[in-house]
């Protein structure tokens, strides 16, 4: 008995450092105690639940080796991946690890549905109904971030899929997972579970589809928020109060955030998840063909290079392509070259650069650029005026002016860095292609506006070089 | 579980949704990526469920359904710490330099010297 209480009271002790970790990791100067507290905290839970009478772990050897396996094995897989996984490749690597701990959550369901199946004693009705929804909950967040992940690491196209009537057939398919639910409720039928399970793996495909690849990022925070509500019900399920109080930080935390992310690219949150975003303009696009016929303006790094070396003040707007490329170390090189000549020089990070809203941070700080150095696009848009060169490296989207007069547009009303304000534009781009949003950029045919074809970090080094021979 | 039991659990429930939205009410954008990848971590301690799963399975089916929960959370927890630290670990100007920098002026000049 004392020791179910010694046991009790370490998830409790566990469960505070979570709200602790969770509050350090909204703050700079704490998020990386609170990230190592957090996992503190996890290693003495888990630890403890090798002793928990509950687990029976004691009388059951072969499944506590199983256990042990399973759980070397999964250390085993995940630390290489997550340690040596490109930066850039972080959103997707999340995805995964979110869709996993959904999947967890809905074996425990399937799992403990058999163990009543299989006694005598017929459980309440809401111990069941616990079960169905962890078991709903998981297989949605397994699924849809298996989409999510396949979006980001391009092994599908990242354009929204749309289908005719998607809305409605979506929502049937939501209602008639409920219908099942409660039939499995009130038979107790394994079929009609294992149906609930595939139906509800369905839903989260077909959810994930018509999201577009710019938006996926929100999306995998609302997975993650979905997944922590599967946890939650876990924990109601096997009477648990650590996995209640963890998931249901995760679940409440994770819908703010996810909201807080959609706010920063202007939109609400039912328009990122229901509105296509982007399919429109791929038609639209296609239809002009305005990128092959109009013209634009290309320059020479050594040009570039000299108007660099006089400017006054030269903002750096970073986005996905500069990340690609692996271009951090170099753009901070070129800054460094051009604060030692007396040019002024800072980085406007728009919210989403990069693919999830502070990305371009981690990224930068990876190339050790100094974070006073950094401005925020609240901050950067008053000086863009008085900039002489606007530099935007590998982004489109983010400075694109369509979304401030183009009411038309898909990226309507969302915040941009006001590149199209300073003196000079210079562009340095791959190609024409448009941007993850697939949409035309004014911006590139501006008369102000000079185009450098070339990867991102080629491009950069030639400047440094341009600016040195200035 | 007698219905005050349930009961209990959701008093739990509901006050940790207050509490997990006041935690985060104030992030500032650049931290979403890496606490969506804490919280991501946190809620790999699914892991002890599975764990308790695992332990009481009987029959083949339900040991094979235990040991790939406990498997798959064992993914969950133990990457997501890992990702989320490497992501918090750039956020150091050089190692050895004491954590990340917020917005306080005469840190963040610090970060401008060990920099260079």
């Amino acid at each position: 008995m004392t020791l179910t209480i010694w046991i009790d009271l370490i998830y409790l002790l566990a469960a505070v450092a979570f709200i602790v970790a969770l509050k350090g990791l909204s703050s700079p100067k704490q998020a990386r105690n609170g990230n190592l507290l957090a996992a503190g905290a996890a290693i003495v839970a888990v630890g403890a639940t090798f002793f928990n009478p509950e687990a029976q772990f004691s009388s059951h050897t072969t499944n506590l080796i199983l256990a042990i396996v399973a759980m070397v094995l999964g250390a085993v897989i995940a630390v290489p991946v997550a340690r040596m996984v490109k930066m850039t490749a972080m959103p997707q690597l999340v995805a995964i690890f979110n869709g996993v701990g959904g999947g967890a959550a809905a074996l425990i369901s399937i799992t403990v549905f058999l163990q009543h199946s299989d006694s005598a004693a017929k459980p309440a009705v809401y111990t069941i109904a616990e079960v169905l929804l962890g078991l709903l909950i998981g297989c949605v967040s397994f699924s849809g971030s298996a989409i999510a992940f396949a979006k980001l690491q391009e092994l599908m196209t990242g354009r929204p899929i749309t289908y005719p009537a998607q809305q409605v057939i979506n929502g049937l398919v939501g209602v008639a997972i409920v219908a099942l639910a409660l039939a499995t409720l009130l038979t107790g039928s394994v079929t009609l579970m294992v149906i609930t399970a595939v139906l509800s793996l369905v839903l989260g495909i077909i959810f994930v589809l018509p999201i577009g690849g710019a938006d996926v990022p929100v999306l995998i925070s609302l997975l993650n928020s979905f997944t922590g509500l599967a946890v939650a019900a876990s924990g109601f399920t096997l009477d648990n109060n650590l996995l209640i109080i963890a998931g249901t930080l995760v679940g409440a935390s994770g819908i703010l955030l996810t909201r807080m992310m959609s706010k920063a690219m202007g939109r609400s949150l039912s328009n990122v998840l229901f509105s296509a975003f982007g399919s429109v303009v791929t038609a639209a696009g296609g239809a002009d063909g305005t990128g092959e016929t109009r013209q634009v303006k290309t320059g020479t790094p050594e040009d570039i290079g000299v108007l660099l070396a006089y400017a006054r003040k030269v903002v750096i707007i970073p986005g996905y392509g500069l990340a690609v490329a692996q271009a951090q170390h170099t753009a901070r090189e070129l800054a460094d070259l051009l604060m030692e000549r007396g040019v002024e020089v800072f980085y406007a990070i728009h919210p989403v650069a990069g693919r999830m809203p502070g990305h371009m941070n981690v990224l930068l700080a990876e190339a050790n650029v100094p974070y006073d150095e950094l401005k925020e696009m609240d901050e950067a848009n008053p000086e863009m005026a008085t900039a002489d060169v606007a530099l935007v490296v590998g982004a489109n989207d983010t400075v694109n002016p369509a979304a401030k007069n183009t009411p038309g547009s898909p990226i309507y009303g969302m915040p941009i860095i006001n590149a199209d304000e300073a003196e000079h534009v210079i562009f340095l781009k791959r190609s024409m292609r448009p941007g993850f949003a697939g949409i035309d950029n004014e911006l590139l045919f501006n008369e102000k506006t000079t185009l450098l074809f070339g990867d991102a970090k080629d491009t950069l080094a030639k400047l440094v070089a341009g600016v040195q021979e200035a | 579980m007698s219905t005050t039991g349930i009961l209990e659990f959701l008093t739990i429930f509901i006050l940790a949704i207050f509490v997990g939205n006041e935690v985060v009410a104030r992030v500032p954008s650049i931290l979403h990526t890496p606490l969506m990848s804490g919280s991501n971590a946190i809620h790999g301690i699914v892991l002890v469920g599975a764990m308790i799963i695992m332990g009481t399975a009987t029959g083949t089916a339900q040991i094979i359904l235990g040991f790939f929960a406990v498997l798959l959370a064992t993914l969950n927890i133990v990457g997501g710490f890992t990702v989320t630290d490497r992501m918090l670990e750039m956020f150091k100007s050089k190692p050895g330099d004491g954590p990340p920098r917020g917005g306080s002026k005469s840190k963040s000049a610090d970060a401008e010297g060990g920099a260079k």
